[in-house]
């Protein structure tokens, strides 16, 4: 290349690069996160390599559904089951916004359109069922929709038996779709009832927070339970608790150490070793002969993969 | 006749009713001491006015009303429907465990010459004492292993099993979560799901939440006309959406929780009347209609077989739900 090209290039690369704005402070902020606990400033992009687990004091940090999957799946091997499901309106209720408003700003904030991802993928090789609820969503709330996944989920996990793995992190019920609401307790316990006739595994993992209506239905009926470190796991609400009894209950109550202290759990297992721990599990249950290769996803309804 | 000696207390909707009624006592009294004509007209007059004013106070009332009766301070009890059904029931106690939950009532009952249920639901208790030893109505998890304890005994011996359910919820206390509160709602859940032999769940006051469903999983759910059935409970739900104590009216009408509104969502299969103006009213007429329709629904539900049982129950809550596939 001659000179004039070189010069004639460089002008051409000036005009089409694109013009670097400098960061904005909610940028610049987004760079680092400070520990809830600890305090110590963090480089976002290294916790989020550490599985969003401070690496200085341990505190998990709450995740979203499909960072979770991404973390416990096998890479490429999750396969999203049933994702068409949206809410309805049911009762046509109204607060101090209607209920679909409210939907339409959930979705916008997690950027799901339920408060669960269910789906199938592999665990260190093995296929597995994996449901996954989201926090962010709606506070994790419990309506038809998620009731309904998770019990298709049981179903499909059944049907090809799989092992089955539910991550809870939810307020409870969903007081927006009133007593349909409530009955997807009774619809989610009797899906794993017959799941669990069938001899088949199920371990649930309950993660910062899991109460009310899931506590008091799938989340407590794992043949194991899974606790993540520092979660906070209850039926009623610390604050109910708290104006009911007319005491001040002890600063870890409902944690997850509480728990496992008092029997409701059998193991806290952190963030890091979460994979591992579930893998081993999974192996350690599988029936020779039992399990097919498949996740099943091909025969059913698998929409798209991540 | 109410079976209290006590005179009913009328709630705050009922108090134009309570109103008239002592105007005409007022009347009746000076009728006795000078018969005059007039006045017996005024009577006759007043009479008509009440009972105009009765009926169309009963027949247009507000979520809100039902709530008020639901939890009347004199609606008849557990144990009160339990005594009229079969006076010489065997009461039995404790989850074997670790204590005997009063709010929780289990037992066997003869309903008819050729029908024996295990029947158990909660209790509210009357006096205060009795309320503070009961929690209100409200169980331990301690209470919902009793239930399961019976349901166990149930299947076992091929009984049907009847279950009555007026309640907040589930006791939220400090020793109700470390034994496990949740883990006591899920199983049974879980557990009730799986029976074979027939169950009956009746919502006979308050219905509330998890705490109520724990022993609510049944083949059929009848309600009774003013009992409600809710998520959460209604001032519970107005202090969450609507940051205020005093929505509890809108709270109760937008959660679509009395007797009629739980039907038409497909949750109850029945609504039993009650006595004009409320259970309350007279205990008797309330007992016997609804162990009439608690043998109706058993004698039906006799004739399937016990994985039919099963299936028919898991079927009726599989269906249960309200979403949207593209």
């Amino acid at each position: 290349m001659d000179l004039k090209e070189w010069f004639a290039n460089r002008q051409k690369r000036k005009e089409t690069a694109e013009v670097k704005t400098p960061l904005t402070t909610e940028e610049y902020c987004a760079l680092w996160t400070q520990c809830f606990q600890c305090r110590e400033l963090l480089y976002t992009r290294d916790l989020r390599t550490n599985l969003q687990v401070c690496p200085k004091c341990l505190y998990h940090f709450r995740i979203g559904a499909e960072q979770r999957i991404e973390q416990i799946a096998d890479p490429d091997s999750y396969l999203e089951l049933d994702a068409a499901l949206s809410s309805g309106d049911p009762l046509g209720f109204i607060d101090t916004e209607p209920y679909p408003v409210r939907q339409i700003e959930a979705t916008r904030k997690s950027g799901l359109m339920e408060a669960i991802l269910t789906g199938t993928c592999r665990m260190e090789g093995q296929p597995t069922a994996l449901g996954v609820m989201d926090f962010g969503h709606f506070g994790g709330s419990m309506g038809s929709v998620v009731g309904e996944k998770v019990s298709r989920l049981v179903e499909h996990a059944e049907k090809n038996r799989l092992p089955l793995i539910l991550i809870s992190s939810s307020g409870g019920a969903r007081m927006q779709e009133g007593i349909l609401s409530l009955m997807q307790l009774a619809k989610t316990s009797a899906a794993l009832k017959s799941f669990s006739d069938a001899g088949l595994l199920y371990i649930s993992i309950l993660s910062e927070p899991t109460f009310g209506g899931v506590t008091a239905s799938f989340a407590m009926l794992g043949d194991i339970i899974i606790a993540e470190p520092g979660a906070r796991i209850g039926f009623a609400g610390r604050r109910v608790i708290e104006q009911t009894i007319r005491q001040k209950l002890p600063a870890d109550f409902q944690t997850a150490e509480y728990l496992l202290k008092h029997g409701q759990v059998d193991m806290v297992v952190d963030r890091l070793r979460l994979k591992q721990a579930l893998a081993n599990l999974i192996e350690f249950h599988h029936r020779p002969g039992s399990g097919e290769e498949s996740t099943g996803a091909s025969t059913q309804q698998a929409i798209y993969s991540r | 006749m109410a079976a209290t000696d006590k005179k009913i207390v009328p709630l705050e909707f009922e108090q134009p009713l309570a109103l008239l009624a002592q105007q005409i006592e007022a009347l009746e009294k000076q009728l006795a001491e000078n018969q005059s004509p007039d006045l017996d007209q005024d009577l006759q007059r007043l009479h008509d006015q009440y009972d105009h004013l009765r009926r169309s106070l009963y027949t247009n009332l507000r979520p809100i009303d039902h709530l008020a009766l639901a939890r009347h301070p004199q609606r008849p009890y557990t144990r009160d429907y339990f005594l009229r059904w079969d006076p010489s029931w065997t009461e039995m106690h404790g989850d074997r465990h670790a204590a005997d939950d009063p709010a929780m009532v289990c037992g066997f009952l003869r309903l008819a010459d050729d029908v024996k249920v295990v029947a158990l639901g909660t209790q509210k208790g009357r006096t205060l004492r009795d309320r503070q030893v009961c929690n209100f109505g409200s169980p331990q998890p301690e209470g919902y292993r009793k239930a399961l304890k019976l349901f166990h005994h149930a299947e076992k011996f091929g009984l049907p099993i009847v279950t009555l359910i007026d309640t907040p919820g589930a006791y939220p206390g400090m020793t109700a979560e470390e034994h496990n509160q949740a883990e006591a709602i899920a199983k049974n859940l879980f557990e009730m799901s799986g029976l074979t032999v027939p169950v009956i769940a009746v919502i006979t006051g308050e219905g509330g939440s998890g705490g109520a469903l724990a022993i609510g999983v049944g083949n059929r759910l009848l309600m009774l006309e003013h009992s409600v059935y809710s998520v959460i409970s209604p001032e519970g739900c107005a202090s969450i959406l609507w940051r205020s104590s005093d929505r509890v009216a809108d709270a109760c009408q937008a959660m679509k929780m009395t007797a009629k509104d739980i039907h038409q969502l497909g949750v109850a299969d029945e609504v039993i009347p009650e006595f004009l103006g409320g259970a309350h009213h007279d205990y008797d007429h309330t007992a016997r209609s609804l162990k009439d329709a608690i043998l109706r629904h058993v004698r039906d539900l006799a004739k399937l077989t016990p994985a039919q049982l099963r299936q028919d129950r898991q079927n009726k809550y599989r269906k249960i739900g309200s979403y949207l596939e593209r």
